[in-house]
């Protein structure tokens, strides 16, 4: 337990880590883990383990979703309707290593099924106070529950399934305060991609980011997951929000979530989680909501991202040579032309889904904008889950997309990551609401403009990127 | 674990900033079982064109088709988490990767697989690219014990790491071993965590 005196005021952060800490050893801190999310590829760390001929310690608290390798398409014929081999043992593998085991498993049958950072929040098995891991870096999204929650690799995969612990060092705290409103037109995804321009790809470099201030209060649940889940694309270790009333609502009556008197209780105790008033931060940055603007990414890296009324930067006016240089290649790779206005980028594709913009919200946001007209170039909407699915449906929003020409299919992670054969075509320019445009992200040489599911939608309907501002209203 | 003691070999310089996991391993590449295969896989979107055909791409070229040790610029190793990247840059030969700042998670996988992150100064990380691009094939060694790097001219730069991590990869200790050790400690707390947060259980 913490060694401060009872009344030290703490961060929502270190209250967090010092009640998951077990021991610390040569300034490396044993951390108990409450849950622990896996894919498909977590299959490099189900190896490992048997190689080294281990157990898993408490299966029940192991959770594996079929998300990165299933097909957006024919989803009805079930492991039959992956034609490709390989992808298929894929799944095959996941879903033999979880009944093995005795995981909670999310197969590709699973009538909740969809993606890791989608359906825990949607069933209640994220909640404030756990410490979480996932076999993925975007777990940072969970943090919006005010919850630990880090992405590890393989190796710390196995780790915590044979020990329910994991070795961390204490990272820095930075918080990043966002006062104001965000203007019409202008969501999570805007703010988030401000952000990490502001800070830069590396900024929160080990660093655990707590999102604070009028402006993160005001988001939904769904917007909040938004902004925590490109945490990492900050270079963060962890990004969290503190619980509040809006997160206690989300969670009231979820199929995991505590009921009853365990309900009564958990709040209790979610309540005394926020940061305590006088608690330090190592770092602090502060942000205006209302001067952020629709933002999209002109290069290939997420801190590449500008407001839509502006142009593409010219490396001649780079701060320095290494800038300078960054940028020029950016563009090249990108295809784009130094100073070329943003709005004059046609694009080629529009991808509206992933982890960061596959939720309910998300689907209702493309939608509204996807009234207004009608795709000019192919454009996918792919939701998170089977949840997400449905209550589209429910609500007419998959009529809405068909006829506005947009395409309709399962729950995946799909274009994203570009690895259950949805791909880009060398050379084709995509607009996508997931978060990494890295170069050959969503297949080799393609190219990645990161944006909102509404300035994705505005951009389905009009061929080029645009400000939806100009569209709605 | 191959514990890692010293190291000298050729050094390659990767000048790019933000050098993701992505690369070091395209995703296609994921379902790969671990082993030699991961020798091609490195860098496999810039090692190749389009139609499979070998790029002039640095790592294709003596002397640093033999490299062991990369020299690169910030947040090398960014983005997803797929040790994969780690298992290519072994492969290929890799052994220490230096640079001023690494993804987090990535820096994490380097040292459960026995290669060691070094980080060093922006300035330094610079000059030593430079040094590398003049004089190709140069060799840097490594010493653990000592914390140090000695560049192709002599220098010796030292670095800082945690002493755990150190421990780890000069014994090549395997990480689970070491928790179990902790075992009694680790279901003491869970039990009383169970007591007090009874609601986080199922
Ligand atoms: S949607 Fe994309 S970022 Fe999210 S888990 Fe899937 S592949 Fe990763």
């Amino acid at each position: 337990m913490s060694n401060a005196p009872a009344a030290a005021p703490r961060t929502l952060f270190r209250k967090l880590w010092d009640n998951h800490h077990v021991v610390t050893d040569e300034g490396e801190s044993l951390l108990y883990i409450d849950r622990a999310l896996a894919q498909e590829n977590t299959y490099h760390a189900f190896v490992a383990l048997e190689a080294q001929g281990r157990q898993v310690m408490r299966p029940e608290q192991i959770y594996a979703f079929t998300d990165h390798y299933v097909p957006t398409t024919g989803r009805a014929k079930g492991l039959a309707g992956i034609p490709v081999a390989e992808i298929r043992n894929m799944v095959v593998q996941l879903q033999d290593f979880a009944r093995k085991y005795g995981i909670n498993l999310y197969g590709i049958d699973h009538s909740q099924q969809g993606i890791m950072h989608i359906v825990p929040p949607e069933l209640g098995i994220v909640q404030p106070g756990l410490a979480l891991i996932g076999n993925d870096s975007h777990t940072s999204t969970h943090g919006a529950f005010g919850c630990l929650a880090y992405g590890v690799g393989a190796s710390e995969f196995a780790h915590v399934m044979a020990t329910q612990t994991l070795w961390q060092t204490l990272p820095s705290t930075l918080r990043i305060r966002v006062d104001g409103r965000l203007g019409f037109g202008v969501s999570a995804k805007d703010l988030i991609l401000a952000i990490i321009s502001t800070i830069g790809a590396d900024g929160a470099t080990d660093h655990a980011i707590e999102y604070a201030g009028s402006a993160i209060q005001a988001l939904s649940m769904e917007a909040r997951m938004t902004v925590c889940n490109m945490s990492i694309e900050a270079g963060g270790r962890a990004g969290m929000v503190a619980p509040d009333d809006t997160t206690f609502a989300y969670l009231d009556g979820r199929e995991c979530s505590p009921k009853g008197a365990a309900w009564e209780r958990a709040l209790d105790f979610w309540r005394t989680l926020p940061s305590d008033t006088g608690a330090t931060f190592d770092r602090e940055v502060v942000l205006d909501a209302s001067l952020i603007a629709p933002t999209v990414t002109w290069g290939v890296s997420p801190a590449h991202a500008l407001p839509i009324d502006t142009a593409v930067p010219d490396p001649s006016q780079a701060g320095n040579d290494k800038q300078r240089g960054e940028w020029a290649s950016a563009i090249e790779y990108m295809g784009l032309q130094a100073g070329m206005a943003l709005s004059d980028i046609r694009v080629d594709r529009v991808f509206i889904g992933s982890c960061t913009n596959a939720r309910i919200e998300d689907l209702r946001a493309a939608a509204e904008v996807a009234r207004l007209g009608k795709a000019q170039v192919p454009t996918w909407v792919v939701p998170g889950s089977q949840t997400v699915r449905r209550q589209a449906e429910a609500e007419g929003l998959d009529r809405v997309f068909i006829d506005a020409g947009f395409e309709w299919r399962d729950p995946g992670c799909s274009l994203c990551t570009a690895i259950n054969g949805d791909q880009l075509e060398p050379g084709e320019r995509c607009v996508s609401t997931s978060n990494r445009n890295f170069r050959n992200r969503q297949g080799p040489g393609g190219r990645t403009h990161l944006a909102s599911p509404a300035m994705a939608a505005a951009a389905a309907i009009n061929g080029r990127l645009v400000d939806v501002r100009t569209l709605i209203g | 674990m191959q514990p890692f003691t010293t190291l000298a070999g050729v050094a390659a310089p990767i000048d790019e900033a933000n050098v993701d996991t992505n690369q070091l391993c395209p995703t296609r590449f994921n379902k790969v079982p671990r082993g030699p295969k991961y020798a091609e896989i490195l860098f496999y979107d810039q090692r190749n064109d389009t139609d499979g055909k070998r790029t002039d791409f640095l790592l294709n070229r003596p002397p640093y088709d033999q490299s062991q040790l990369i020299v690169g610029d910030s947040n090398f190793g960014c983005g997803s988490s797929r040790e994969t990247a780690v298992y290519a840059l072994y492969e290929f030969g890799i052994r220490c990767v230096i640079a001023p700042s690494f993804g987090d998670i990535f820096d994490a996988n380097c040292a459960k697989n026995g290669l060691l992150t070094v980080a060093l100064p922006i300035a330094t990380c610079a000059s030593l690219r430079a040094m590398l691009h003049a004089s190709p094939g140069m060799t840097f060694a490594i010493d653990l014990e000592a914390q140090t790097v000695t560049d192709g001219q002599g220098d010796v730069h030292r670095f800082d790491i945690s002493p755990i991590r150190k421990r780890c990869l000069l014994n090549g200790y395997d990480d689970i071993s070491r928790t179990q050790e902790y075992r009694p400690a680790i279901e003491a707390f869970e039990a009383r965590h169970r007591t007090t947060h009874p609601w986080m259980f199922r």
